[in-house]
């Protein structure tokens, strides 16, 4: 296991931008995610760690060794690509053991431990089956297997779960995560899936245009966003902008339409944030922390028409147009009777839920 | 960050020779020296010979080739592009046609007609002109057949002059349109057909809005590749007396001297060679329909009237047969006693001497030993060349990839007789690229021309299925630590077996039947099995000319078939 760091690391591709300013330490076992949109950066990131792409600036360094400019087969990471790359021609046997025998490891010891790993990524008996006869979720384990028999001191997942239908795919990432905890392996895991990264990860780091947007844990990225992407990308939010009306202690008034003025804390802003009279603000809040309210009164409970009601079994979703803004609610289906679109309904914001996003 | 980060562990002189950006070009030069010193070199010293004139610059050449007075040079291109242009109009009808009945309705017959569609393919040029003289020539087959029944004083027709070469040229390449035709109508999304239906176009509209435009890349590609295969055409014209082609010309001032006249119709003709390469892979470029849709099921429409079925039936058998004629009649011919068939109808004494000669007799087996022994050697250059192009054009990043694409692919456009010229202006004196030793007149030189005129051919399957193959795959392998010799041992190469030996067993087959350059350069010594059978027509051993054509025919078929079975079943890789 070994901790990974990548020192102000750019890449360009000719005159286009690939990547700017990468600047991240990932402790050792840590299961760090790169999420953000294609073409963020976020692959391009990965690639360079595991040595296909060299960077245009920068170090990147397993623990202490510094691995910038090493070729591929001398990192010893394990890499699962995105559509697996298995080796069609060879076995599932054959494939697992493939890192091994580039390693010269003894025969009877190969067997043991392609064994060993088909056992623990539940594939015993397998072995001697061709690619094309595995399943979409058994070709993923193979892949994982494979990476993972070489016991490399980095593990690399580049959208291992995209190519899975959606079922198979939630599977698939508890058995990951289940044999990343097992083996204590540092794992880095690239994803343009929020909910993937927020279930699985240690840390988070978003990105967006080549540029880290934010680092930190799920709960940190959810709940404290540093912009509106960042904001906008984790989840569903409602981002309104309004302008701070006047500030009481901890306390601060926003504007938000001409008739509306809503309150929530002065701490809870990003730091990009500046709270004073007058300034142009954004608000985020979170449609399941929205609920619907008793009274038409009240701080912070605002009224307005229903433009769409859905009921998802478990949930009742409302988009409910509230002056200029529209407003998405969440809230837990618990037999009330649905509102129609075109009822009006009351609603309320806690103040806590109201975050400032830069 | 860190500021107790070590310092890189010095890397070692050869990794980063390796790892520098340069090393690729270390890598691709020994391909661009190939190519200059056995396509460029040739082409550059013919260009020489025909402005050089007793050691003098002139342009006497060009301008006798242009001039008004002495037309024949300006009557042969003239007569070259004529049958050229035929030559697609005809091979574009019925190779489109055959594509649209085959593959979009269904009648009886079809099955078995869909496979000998390829038959032309199978025979070399030498072979198919051979067979349709036995069979509709003057004094043919089926000629005498319709003079004793009729009871004519001549015969009613024959296969001659251009008409002739049309017909022999429609023959044997309608399949280039009939395989791309078939292609892209296999890949024609029903779907589309049904969206523009259901938009409200009626089935003359979707054929014109839909179909069509989505054929013409397709159809424009071949076009500009049966025009060339006929500019190239050297055969037919042989055998049918058109003296007046460029192709001829030049093998007509070779034989009379002329060596600088030579070069200059070489000359000429290479430029429109290299043209219409240049053309091709500009409209390439420029147009190419991908399909979008995934899966696509094709549905034929049944034949159901039972008149129309009738119909078919005769049509299909028909069609059949005049695919098969040309080799049954090799194959009866090949049976018969040398010097007997002469005013009758079919051959009147058989025997089975021809075949056992071409084994026993040495005399006889000599050629067909020659031809393997030439196209063997060849061949290996061409997969050793061809896979390390391919892997280079499909993997590598470097300077110059159109230049060197171009240049794999201008040995195949330059007609035959042009790359004899061209290797004969070259290496009729010793020269630093065939090692100071003087080559015409010697065992290599024929290897060398099946080399330099089928070096596309490994080349281009084996990028074919690199490029179906997912780079990650190698990516992969060197994740897992294999260097990248390992990674190409172990993985690379036996995922792109299958294209490699396709285009090694094709290339092979080629040059077994290669006669066109062999014509020009073979020696006593070396003469190939198609020279052979050349000689043996004119003296007119018919059996021993046509046993031998059995023989290549025979190798050909085995090999083409093996070869389609390979690349059809490693041409999907399993993810």
């Amino acid at each position: 296991m070994s901790s990974v760091t990548l020192d102000h690391v750019s890449k360009r591709f000719g005159n286009a931008k690939g990547v700017e300013d990468v600047h991240i330490h990932i402790e050792s076992g840590e299961f760090f995610t790169f999420l953000g949109p294609s073409g963020c950066g976020k692959t391009t990131t990965l690639r360079m760690i595991a040595g296909f792409y060299y960077p245009t600036r920068g170090r990147i360094c397993f623990g202490s060794r510094d691995v910038t400019s090493l070729p591929p087969h001398k990192r010893n990471t394990g890499m699962v690509f995105q559509n697996y790359a298995l080796f069609p021609h060879m076995t599932v046997f054959e494939n697992i053991a493939f890192g091994l025998q580039v390693r010269n490891i003894p025969k009877a010891e190969v067997k043991e431990r392609v064994e060993r790993m088909m056992k623990l990524v539940r594939l015993e008996g397998y072995g001697e089956r061709r690619i094309d006869q595995l399943s979409g979720g058994q070709q993923q384990r193979v892949a994982l297997a494979r990476a993972l028999v070489i016991e490399p001191q980095i593990l690399l997942l580049d959208e291992p779960l995209s190519n899975l239908d959606a079922k198979l795919r939630e599977e698939t990432r508890y058995e990951i995560k289940r044999l990343q905890m097992e083996l204590g392996i540092t794992t880095i895991y690239v994803t343009h899936d929020q909910a993937e990264a927020m279930s699985m990860s240690d840390r988070v780091m978003v990105m967006q245009g080549g540029e880290v947007q934010q680092v930190g844990t799920p709960y940190e990225i959810y709940h404290r966003p540093v912009n509106r992407f960042v904001a906008s990308f984790i989840g569903e939010t409602n981002l309104w902008e309004g302008i701070v009306a006047g500030i009481d202690g901890s306390e601060v008034r926003v504007r938000v339409a001409p008739d509306l003025v809503l309150t929530g804390y002065t701490h809870n802003a990003s730091p990009q944030v500046r709270l004073a009279p007058g300034e142009k603000v954004a608000l985020s809040i979170r449609p399941e922390t929205v609920q619907e309210s008793a009274g038409a009164d009240g701080e912070n409970v605002v009224a307005g028409t229903v433009v769409l009601a859905e009921f998802t079994g478990a949930c009742v979703n409302y988009v409910t147009s509230v002056g200029p803004h529209q407003l998405r609610s969440m809230s837990i289906s618990q037999g009330r009777p649905l509102k129609q679109r075109g009822e009006t309904i009351s609603l309320h914001i806690p103040k806590a839920s109201i975050y400032f996003a830069g | 960050m860190k500021a107790e980060l070590q310092p890189a562990a010095t890397p070692s002189k050869r990794m980063s020779f390796t790892a520098s950006p340069s090393f690729v070009y270390v890598l691709v030069s020994p391909l661009f020296l190939i190519l200059l010193a056995y396509v460029i070199y040739p082409l550059f010293e013919t260009f020489v010979a025909s402005v050089s004139v007793d050691g003098q610059l002139t342009w006497k050449n060009y301008a006798r080739f242009f001039s008004l007075e002495h037309t024949a040079n300006l009557e042969a291109l003239w007569t070259s592009v004529y049958i050229s242009v035929l030559s697609v109009i005809t091979c574009g009808i019925v190779g489109v046609t055959m594509a649209f009945l085959l593959e979009r309705y269904e009648f009886p017959g079809r099955k078995i007609l869909s496979v000998l569609a390829l038959v032309p393919m199978a025979l070399p040029p030498l072979i198919g002109v051979l067979s349709f003289t036995f069979l509709y020539g003057e004094s043919g087959i089926f000629p005498r057949l319709f003079k004793e029944l009729f009871g004519l004083e001549q015969v009613p027709f024959a296969l001659k002059g251009i008409p002739g070469v049309v017909v022999v040229h429609t023959f044997t390449m309608y399949t280039y349109f009939f395989m791309t035709a078939s292609a892209a109508i296999k890949g024609l999304d029903p779907s589309l057909e049904e969206a523009a239906a259901s938009l409200g176009a009626n089935r003359f509209t979707v054929w014109r809005r839909v179909i069509l435009p989505m054929l013409t890349p397709a159809m424009v590609a071949s076009s500009l590749l049966v025009f060339m295969i006929s500019m190239a055409s050297y055969t037919a014209p042989l055998i049918f007396g058109i003296d007046r082609t460029m192709t001829m010309q030049i093998y007509l001032s070779r034989t009379n001297g002329d060596l600088d006249m030579a070069a200059a119709q070489s000359t000429v003709l290479s430029v429109v060679s290299i043209a219409f390469l240049l053309l091709m892979r500009w409209y390439q470029g420029a147009r190419s329909y991908q399909n979008l849709s995934k899966g696509i099921s094709v549905h034929r429409t049944e034949v159901k009237s039972k008149a129309g079925r009738y119909v078919c039936m005769v049509l299909a058998f028909i069609g059949i047969v005049i695919l098969m004629l040309p080799i049954l009649v090799l194959v009866l011919i090949s049976f018969s006693v040398d010097g007997t068939w002469t005013v009758q109808i079919l051959p009147p004494q058989y025997t089975l001497d021809h075949y056992i000669d071409l084994f026993t007799d040495s005399k006889t087996w000599r050629p067909i030993a020659n031809s393997l022994e030439l196209s063997a050697i060849a061949t290996v250059g061409i997969v050793l060349f061809g896979v390390a192009a391919a892997y280079a054009m499909v993997r590598l990043r470097f300077r110059g990839k159109t230049l060197l694409d171009v240049l794999i692919m201008l040995p195949w456009a330059l007609p035959g007789t042009v790359v004899a010229v061209n290797l004969i202006a070259a290496f009729s004196e010793p020269t630093v690229f065939s090692f100071g030793q003087v080559l015409i007149g010697t065992f290599w030189i024929i290897p060398l021309a099946y080399f330099v005129r089928h070096l596309p051919l490994v080349f281009r399957s084996t990028s074919a299925t690199l490029m179906q193959m997912d780079p990650s795959v190698e990516e992969a392998a060197r994740n897992l630590g294999a260097s990248w010799w390992y990674s190409f041992r172990r993985v690379v190469f036996p995922m792109a077996f299958g294209g490699i030996l396709a285009g090694t067993l094709l290339a092979f087959v080629q040059c077994i039947g290669e006669f066109v350059a062999s014509i020009l350069i073979f020696t006593p010594r070396t003469m190939p099995l198609s020279v052979a059978i050349f000689q043996r027509m004119y003296t007119f051993e018919f059996g021993t000319a046509c046993a031998y054509g059995v023989l290549q025919i025979t190798v050909i078929i085995i090999v083409l078939f093996i070869s389609r079975k390979l690349a059809g079943d490693k041409a999907g890789t399993a993810v």
